[in-house]
C-alpha cells in the first residue's frame, strides 16, 4: 500500500468529476490546502458542491474555484471578508447552504462516525430550525440536524508520515481533522513527509485509517489575511 | 458625552470574573482583551481552535498558521492548547465557556440577536455566533446605540433574521447599559454614560424599559 504521490495532479487523477461534493479544510486562508486546489481549477470540473467554512479570499484558495464558476452550490458559515461570494449570492447565481459554524464542524464530524443525526441547541427559534424536527431533552427544545459526507475531502496538514498519520500545525488545523475522516477519498497535502517513526504516536492528530494518498506541496504562500502586530516597548 | 469604543470595552471587560474561560467577538469586543483588569485571570477561546489566546505578536513573531476567529494574526501564551473545530464548538455547545461578547445589529427586549445579515443587501453569515449564544453560560452585546442612519437597535421585536432567541443577557452601548430579562422579556436601565441622559436613552432606544439605576 502506497498514500504517497508525487505531487498535486497525481494525487488527484481519477478522482474529480463534475456534480461531485468536496470538503476543503482552512478557516479563513489559514490551513487551506493551497497546492491541490488550483489542480481541481485547471481540471475544469464544474458543477461542484464544496463544504468549505469560507470560500478563500482576494483571489485565493476556492475563491478562484468560484471565480472560474466551477461551483454550484457552497456549504459554508460564513461569506463576509469575500465580495465575490456575497455578491453572487445575492444575485442568485451560487446556491448557499449557511450552517452555523459549529453545527457544519459536528455535522462533519458525526459523518465521519457513523452518526446520521443529532441534537443540538445552535438555530432553535432562527431560520436553522426550518423544516427540521425538533425534541425536547430535559425541558429545553432542541432540533435535529443530519450528517455530511462527501466524494472527497482536500486537507491541509504539517506533517504526515508514510503510513498517513498527521499532525497539524497550532490554528492551522481547524476543520482539517474532521474534514479527514467524512469523505470516501481523502487527499492530504503537507509541509513536510517524515520517515516512519519519526513521529510519536502519541502526538498524532489524525491516525493514517483516514488518510488514502498524501502529496508533499510544491510551496506555500500561507497569505495573511489581517496582519495585526503590537510594538515592542523602547527600552 | 457617549462612551468611545475603549471605553465601551473597558466597561464589558467589567463582566470578566478571575477564572472564566471567554469567547471575544470580532470587533469592539476584540478590544475587551486590553481592558482584562490585572487582578483577574482569564482565558481567551478563539473558535478556530484555540484556547489562551495571547496578543497580537510583535512583527518578528508573526505567524501565518496562528490567527483568531477574525483572521488577524494573534501569539501564544505558554498554557495555550490548539484543538480542531469540532472540539472547539463542543467546549462552546457542551456550556464550557463561562461568557461571550459579542456584537450585534438589533437586540429586542426579550433577548432575541440578530447580527448576520440583511436580507437582499448584506450577508455575513452566523460563523460561530450562533452556536456561542445558544451555549455560552452568559452573553454580552456589546454595540452602538443606535445605527449609522440613527435609528434604534435596540427594539420590542427584532426585524432581521435571529441569529437566537432569547439569548442575550446585558446590552453595553456607546450610551448605556440594559439588562435583559431573557424570561420575562423586559429590559432594565442600570447604567447611563456619563453625561448621557434618561431622555437620551428613551428618544434612542425602540424599546420599552425600565429604570433600575441605583
Amino acid at each position: 500500500m502506497n498514500k504517497v504521490f508525487p505531487d498535486a495532479n497525481a494525487a488527484l487523477k481519477g478522482l474529480l468529476a463534475d456534480g461531485m461534493t468536496i470538503m476543503s479544510g482552512g478557516f479563513g486562508l489559514v490551513g487551506n490546502p493551497e497546492n491541490l486546489i488550483p489542480v481541481i481549477r485547471e481540471s475544469g470540473v464544474k458543477d461542484l458542491t464544496i463544504i468549505s467554512n469560507n470560500c478563500g479570499a482576494d483571489g485565493f484558495g476556492l475563491y478562484t474555484l468560484l471565480a472560474n464558476g466551477q461551483i454550484r452550490k457552497m456549504v459554508s458559515s460564513y461569506v463576509g471578508d469575500n465580495q465575490l461570494f456575497e455578491q453572487l449570492y445575492l444575485e442568485g447565481k451560487l446556491e448557499l447552504e449557511l450552517n452555523p459554524q459549529g453545527t457544519l464542524a459536528e455535522r462533519i464530524r458525526a459523518g465521519g462516525a457513523g452518526i446520521p443525526a443529532f441534537y443540538t441547541r445552535t438555530g432553535v427559534g432562527t431560520f436553522v430550525q426550518d423544516g427540521k424536527p425538533i425534541e425536547s431533552f430535559e425541558g429545553v427544545t432542541y432540533l435535529r440536524e443530519t450528517w455530511l459526507k462527501a466524494d472527497l475531502a482536500i486537507v491541509k496538514a504539517w506533517k504526515a508520515d508514510p503510513a498517513g498519520n498527521l499532525m497539524f500545525r497550532k490554528t492551522a488545523r481547524n476543520f482539517n481533522p474532521v474534514m479527514a475522516t467524512a469523505a470516501r477519498t481523502t487527499v492530504v497535502e503537507v509541509e513536510e513527509l517524515v520517515a516512519e517513526g519519526a513521529l510519536d504516536p502519541e502526538s498524532i492528530h489524525t491516525p493514517g485509517i483516514y488518510v488514502d494518498r498524501i502529496i508533499v506541496g510544491a510551496q506555500y504562500e500561507k497569505r495573511i489575511e489581517k496582519r495585526t502586530v503590537r510594538q515592542r516597548e523602547a527600552a | 458625552m457617549a462612551w468611545t469604543r475603549d471605553q465601551m470595552a473597558a466597561r464589558a471587560a467589567l463582566e470578566l470574573r478571575d477564572g472564566y474561560y471567554v469567547n471575544l467577538g470580532i470587533g469592539i469586543p476584540t478590544l475587551v482583551a486590553n481592558h482584562i483588569p490585572p487582578d483577574i485571570h482569564v482565558v481567551l477561546q478563539s473558535e478556530n481552535g484555540m484556547l489562551g489566546m495571547g496578543p497580537f505578536p510583535y512583527e518578528d513573531e508573526v505567524d501565518p498558521d496562528l490567527i483568531n476567529a477574525g483572521k488577524q494574526t494573534i501569539s501564544e501564551l505558554p498554557t495555550s492548547s490548539y484543538f480542531s473545530s469540532a472540539e472547539s464548538f463542543a467546549m462552546i455547545r457542551g456550556g464550557h465557556i463561562d461568557l461571550t461578547i459579542l456584537g450585534a445589529m438589533e437586540v429586542a427586549a426579550n433577548g432575541d440577536l440578530a447580527n448576520w445579515t440583511i436580507p437582499g443587501k448584506m450577508l455575513k453569515g452566523m460563523g460561530g455566533a450562533m452556536d456561542l449564544v445558544a451555549g455560552v453560560k452568559r452573553v454580552v452585546v456589546l454595540m452602538d446605540h443606535v445605527s449609522k442612519s440613527g435609528q434604534p437597535k435596540i427594539l420590542e421585536q427584532c426585524t432581521l433574521p435571529l441569529t437566537g432567541a432569547q439569548v442575550v443577557d446585558l446590552i453595553i452601548t456607546d450610551l448605556c447599559v440594559f439588562e435583559c430579562d431573557k424570561n420575562s422579556g423586559g429590559l432594565a436601565l442600570v447604567e447611563l454614560a456619563s453625561d448621557v441622559t434618561f431622555a437620551q436613552i428613551a428618544t434612542s432606544t425602540g424599546a420599552a424599559f425600565r429604570d433600575a439605576r441605583p
